[in-house]
This record gives C-alpha cells, structure tokens and sequence, in this order.
C-alpha cells in the first residue's frame, strides 16, 4: 500500500488525515512541521506528502521547495492543504513546486476521494 | 462510504486550540510590551489553525468569527496596519470570546451569541469590512452539453511538480465516455529525450452530459502548466447561462456533534513529558525482563538456585513499585499553568484601575499534583487581584512615599521543607491595621484591639465576612473573601500566612503539602542509612580537615565557609544511625541553606543525585523533626528527607539555649 506523509502543526487536523487515510489501508507517517517533515522524507521514499502551509519552524511552501530539490521527490505528488480558497495563495504552492491543493475545510470523504485520484 | 467520525478528533481539537489562544494571550501580552513581527506570525498561526479545524469539525460559527479575526491578524503580518493598544484590546477580547466558544463547544450550547456577533462585527468594521448574513450565493453554470473536445498539451515540465497526465484522463473518465488520441508530434529523437519530461499531448472526446466547469477543475492543478482547450462537440450550443441561487445554510448539525463530545469530556487528561512515558517504557521493558528472568525457574527449579529466585522477586518488586511511583509521577504538572493566566489578570486589572505593576514569576517549573494544581488557581487569583486593588498604592502616591511608580508583584513557588510554598509579594502600602481594627470592631469580632499584636490584628482578615475596602470593586469584591481563599487552602492541607510593613508591602505565603511532590535530591550514605537532602537547599559540598573544625562550649561545631562560621550537624548523631564515620576528615559536609540560615550537614559520603517521590511520614509513622518525609529508594528501602528549614531551626534553637 502506498506511504503517505501527513504534514500539519494542528493534531487534531493531522489526527484526522491520518486516521481518515489509515483506515483506508494506508501506511501514514505524520510530521508537525516543515522540519520534521524533511527529516521524516530524507530517510523513507513516500508516494504523497501531504502538507499544510502556516507552520511553525517551516511552514509549508518552504518545505516544499526543499523537497524538490531532491531526486526522489521531483515527481512525487505533494498536495497543500490549504484554507487559502483564493487563487493567488494556491499559486504560490504550485510556484513552490506544489502538485496541487485541497482547500480546508473537507470531510474524511473528499480527502480520501482526493488521495484516491492522485496514487489512482 | 467512509466512516470516520469526526467527533473522535473533537477532544484533541479543544485542547489544542485552548492551547493556541494561551499562546495567543501571551503573545498579545508580549506584543504591547513593544514585541517583534515573529508574534504576529504566532498569533496568525494560532488563528488560523483554530479557523480550519473549527470548518473542519463541523464548528462553521466559531471558523466564521476566527475569519474576521485572521482578517486583522493579516493586515497586521503584512504590515498593512500597525499594531497598537487598541488592536491588541480587541484581539485580546477576541481569545476571550473564543474561550467562551469553546466552553459551549463542550457542553453542546451554541456557539454564537450577542456579545460574539457584536465582536464579529467590531474586527470587521476594523477590517474595513460589514458582515452580511449568508443570504446566498449566485453560481453561475452553464447547461450541460452532449460532449466537448479537449486539447491537452502538457509543458514539459509538468511531470516534475508530480501532476501525472494518466490521472487526469481518469478523472475526465468518470466524467462521461472518452476516446484518447495521443499526440506524438513534440516527441524529440530518442537521443535527445529527456525521460523526466513529458512529450506527449492528447485530443480527448468526451461524450456526457458534464459541464465545462467539472472539466476545467479536473485541470485547476495544473492550469499554467499545460495548454489546454475545450470547445464543444457539437458546434450547435445548446447552452443557455441562468442564474441558479444556492442557499448556503449552516448545517445544525454542529449541536449534535458537540453534545457527543460533552459527554467523554468529564474524566479530564493530563499532559505527560515524553520523558515521563519514555521512564514509563524503559520500566515495563524491565519487568519483562524480570519476568523471563523469572519464567526459568518454572521449567527447572534447582534449590541452588534460590539465591538467583530471590534476587528475581527482589527486582520484581523494585520495579512494580518505581512503575507505581512513576504512574503517581505523571499526576505531577508544573505551576507555569496556573502562573500563566497571571500577566493578563494583571495587564486587565491595571489598566482599569490606573496602576503600574511589573509582575515577577518565579519557580513556574516547580511541580504539584494536579488536584492540588487545580484547586490552587482561585485562592491564588484572589490574592492577585487583593494585591492589586489593596495592596499596591496609585503611581502618585508611590510617589509621593519616594517609591517607584511602578510596583512590584513578585509570585513565586519554590519547595521548602516538606512543603510547596508560593508566594505573593507585593510591594504596596501593606496591611492598615487602623482599618481592619476598625472593620473589625464594628463587625463585632473583637471588643477591642489593645493589646493585639500586630500579627494578630492581620489575622483577622481571614475571618467570615470581613472586607475592609469600603466600597468593594467588582475587581477583588465578587462576594469571595479571605476566609474562603483560606479554607480552599486548608482543604488541600495547606495553610496561608501573611507578614505585611507598613510602606513596604504584604507578603501571602501558601504553603501546600508534599504528599505527592516529587523532588530532586541527593541521596547521602550516613551508617548504613541513606538520607534525601533536596537539591534547592544545597549550597556546596567540602571535605574538611580535622583542624579546620571548631568546637564551641556548649558542645557545638563550627567550620568557616567563605566569610561566615557554619554550625555543623552530625546527621548520624541528629538521627541516631550506627556505624558511621566519627572522623570528619573522613566523610563529607554538605552546605545547606534555608531562608532562616546556613549549616553544615555531615555525612559519610554521597551516594548520588535522584528524584524523589515524597511519603508523608506523618501519615505513615509520625511526625519526626528534622524529616520532611520519607522516599522509597529504587532497591525498596526507605529513605528520609532532610527538612533543612526545620534542621537549621533546630541549630539556631541549640544556639540560643
């Protein structure tokens, strides 16, 4: 099954993702920020990473960048969750390097709906 | 489909975020006291993340009111307005609201009411904006067609920000029935392929009844990245654009949610260092040790072996009991949680009545079970507001007594003894005993003050029904008076003390039992005895030469530290334990110091620094002076804790006798 890493400095946000996503059968590691979540990426190859974008220590777009940089992740899916519902802030993620977004807030449904379509 | 609840995550979501705005408070407080732009981004984070899980878990009045919050919190982190007292105020009355919130949140009332709404409002007209009820939005769609024809030429790289062409053509899939053709004109020579980037690009028909807008948010994520057109198939258009107004009501289901919360939410949590589980782990990790240790014997018993059970059950029962005082351990939360509502009390209080106060906290780490942590918060706030509204003097006549404008309020907790003791200093007018003689005589409870100790008249404060403000503020008023703060003490077995000069202040100290404190100690070998000496009270360790050693008449020791001549205590002589070192350059003598003085305690040596979870010896034996309590060490003997305070006392009483 596939490694998805769930990035949010709000455990109840994070809690949900990866509960909503390990229910459905998938292997979840969480971080709660940009730093840990470089960290956790560095030493395993994840198929999704999932990400939000206000966070302490590194917040999301930065983190992102970072993630680009490396080999293993030049094609990876990386999806921002976002409260921005307005364009410009959803371009500055893709500016990053995003792959795309899932604007907050959703339901365990769209979430895994979402996960669902990106890994096919 | 799924079956996730959310009201699972509601408990987590609560903490948190009750969590983020003591943050936000504190940083708010920070941020008047002249903070840098990192606080805004604080105080944004918190915010926002309150917003999203509040649309999240089904909470859309609190999101709504967070929204015009964030709204300010941007232009503040953009710079787009600067911060001042009165932004801060409003921010400041906003955590307040949200509090509010989440308190009905967790008892199932609604979120909303008057005095929100009117907040909502006040952080929108300050945004520059007016809140209009969600009447409804105009989506404007166009009629379905019988099919379109897509043009999708991907850039190069858009294979590289993870978008994967195949899953695109699935989702145009489930929007009707497809026909594919790739489009293999762009693709270089296989010597100049670059596999990482996409070449291809396709004609897509799709036949069905989906609109324009369901295909191009099959493509939102990669619009800029692609050329991409979509014309329909027929070119007679059948599309008519009309209005559709969506009501957009908010869901009640919000109650319902909640009220499921309210339930699970009367036990409580507590939150536990990592460390503390971490002791927690490695201490099962051993029993299971043990326990195989153990199993052996089931298999084969030899009776040369009974040593090796015995030492077995022995280290079974040392870990059972560390893993009970360990559990015990966990109940144990540092003070800081109830100092921290303290700056804000202060900032409130000061600012209504025109005072200058700089708090001082101390000791915020020091740890108190959490019964006692709990119950200590309103005797404390009461002593706050009485030091506020009593205690200290307007700048004026601060400066009239040549005192400084501002005035101190020092709260401090520290571990003494067998106790926890906190302070609340105050560097105000102190106690007026012609007042509270006064108060005192006309409430009848006493005939008359001659011949009372000053002490004495302050002691009366603590009886039923006694104020001596002759019009009581709704700051310290609220009907609660000195006697409950007492009793409240008294109840967690503790007791208030107070010491006031005229001019220079009042001074409350709570003192609060050990019972289950831990504290960090030291753990000193005198005979075959090991004694606890706390790790606060300790001010040095010195071997010493026979000759550096002073005997005074009367039978005393002295020894010089530094400038002063310390008396030294013969802990093996104090307690009376055989087989100690008598030569005192063979053993050690440990400083310590209490607020009352210094002495030496001379032991055989030291065995190692520890924690300690304090015993009540009173409970257990009796009370033992000099002891403060009693600890079980980790190979299950007892220890007993040296109360310095009391062993100093002692020495100053040998002294003047």
């Amino acid at each position: 099954m596939a490694k998805i890493l769930a990035v949010d400095d709000s455990a109840s946000m994070r809690g949900m993702v990866a509960f909503t996503l390990r229910s459905a059968g998938y292997e979840v590691s969480e971080a709660e920020n940009g730093q840990l979540a470089l960290d956790a990426a560095r030493g395993a190859r994840f198929d999704l990473v999932l990400a939000d974008v206000n966070m302490p220590v590194m917040d999301g777009l930065s983190m992102v960048r970072e993630l680009r940089v490396l080999p293993e992740y030049k094609g990876v899916p990386i999806l921002m969750l976002t409260t921005e519902s307005n364009t410009e802030k959803k371009m500055e993620g893709k500016a990053a390097g995003a792959t795309g977004w899932l604007v907050k807030p959703f339901d365990p449904e769209q979430l895994l709906a979402t996960v669902r379509r990106v890994l096919g | 489909m799924s079956t996730v609840s959310l009201a699972q995550f509601h408990q987590v979501f609560f903490e948190e975020s009750l969590e983020g705005l003591d943050a936000m408070e504190a940083a708010l407080l920070a941020l008047d006291q002249g903070g840098d732009a990192e606080l805004v981004h604080l105080i944004f984070r918190a915010a926002h993340s309150i917003k999203g899980g509040a649309a999240t878990f089904g909470f859309p009045d609190m999101a709504a009111f967070t929204h015009e919050a964030e709204s300010l919190l941007d232009e503040l982190r953009d710079g787009r307005r600067a911060t001042d007292g009165a932004i801060v105020e409003l921010l400041l009355r906003t955590v307040d609201c949200l509090r509010g919130m989440f308190d009905r949140a967790q008892t199932g009332q609604p979120l909303a009411n008057a005095q929100s709404d009117e907040l909502r409002q006040q952080l929108a007209a300050t945004v520059g904006r007016s809140v209009v009820a969600p009447a409804g939005k105009t989506i404007d769609k166009s009629t379905a067609q019988s099919g379109w024809v897509i043009q999708f030429q991907p850039h190069p790289g858009m294979l590289a920000g993870g978008n994967d062409p195949l899953r695109l053509l699935r989702e145009l899939a489930e929007l009707g029935q497809l026909t594919v053709e790739a489009q293999l004109d762009r693709l270089p020579a296989l010597d100049a392929l670059d596999p990482s980037e996409c070449h291809l690009g396709w004609r897509i028909e799709l036949i069905g009844a989906a609109t324009r807008e369901a295909i191009v948010a099959v493509f939102e994520w990669v619009e800029g990245e692609c050329d991409l057109s979509i014309e329909p198939l027929a070119q007679v258009a059948t599309a008519q654009p009309s209005n559709i107004v969506e009501a957009v009501a908010a869901p009640a289901v919000q109650n319902v949610a909640a009220k499921a919360v309210a339930g699970s939410n009367d036990a409580g949590s507590v939150r536990v260092g990592i460390d503390k589980i971490d002791g927690l782990i490695d201490l099962v990790g051993e029993l299971v040790i043990t326990q195989a240790m153990l199993d052996q014997f089931r298999e084969e018993f030899d009776p040369s072996r009974i040593a090796l059970l015995q030492h077995g059950l022995a280290q079974l029962a040392r870990h059972t009991r560390t893993l009970q005082e360990s559990v015990m351990g966990i109940r144990m939360l540092p003070i800081g949680s109830v100092f921290n509502r303290f700056p804000r009390l202060v900032r409130d209080l000061t600012q209504k009545l025109g005072k200058l106060v700089k708090l001082e906290m101390i000791g915020e780490h020091t740890e108190l079970d959490k019964t006692v942590l709990e119950k200590i918060g309103d005797p404390l706030v009461h002593l706050v507001r009485n030091a506020i509204d009593h205690g200290l003097e307007m700048p004026e006549k601060r400066r009239a007594a040549g005192k400084n404008e501002t005035g101190t309020l020092r709260l401090e907790a520290f571990h003494r003894g067998g106790s926890i003791v906190v302070e609340i200093v105050d560097d105000g007018a102190g106690l007026n005993r012609d007042a509270i003689v006064a108060k005192a005589l006309q409430k009848g409870l006493i005939q008359s003050a001659d011949g009372l100790s000053d002490e004495t008249v302050n002691e009366l404060i603590f009886q039923p029904g006694f104020s001596t403000a002759a019009t009581t503020t709704d700051l310290s008023g609220r009907g609660v008076g000195m006697d409950v703060v007492r009793r409240n003490v008294t109840d967690l077995g503790g007791s208030v003390a107070i010491k006031s000069r005229p001019g220079a202040g009042t001074t409350f100290t709570i003192t609060l039992p050990l019972t289950l404190a831990i504290i960090d100690g030291l753990s000193a070998a005198v005979g075959e005895e090991c004694y606890i000496v706390p790790l606060v009270s300790i001010v040095e360790s010195v071997q010493l030469r026979a000759d550096a050693v002073r005997s005074v008449v009367g039978g005393g020791e002295l020894f010089r530290f530094r400038d002063e001549y310390l008396p030294i205590v013969r802990l093996h002589e104090q307690f009376g334990c055989p087989g100690a070192k008598q030569q005192i350059e063979d053993g050690l003598v440990i400083v310590v110091e209490a607020d009352t003085g210094r002495v030496g305690l001379f032991i055989d040596g030291l065995i190692g620094q520890q924690q300690a979870v304090v015993k009540s010896l009173e409970a257990n034996y009796r009370r033992v002076e000099g002891i403060s309590g009693a600890t079980i060490l980790a190979d299950g003997s007892v220890a007993l804790i040296i109360d310095v305070a009391g062993l100093v006392r002692m020495q100053s009483r040998r002294k003047a006798a």
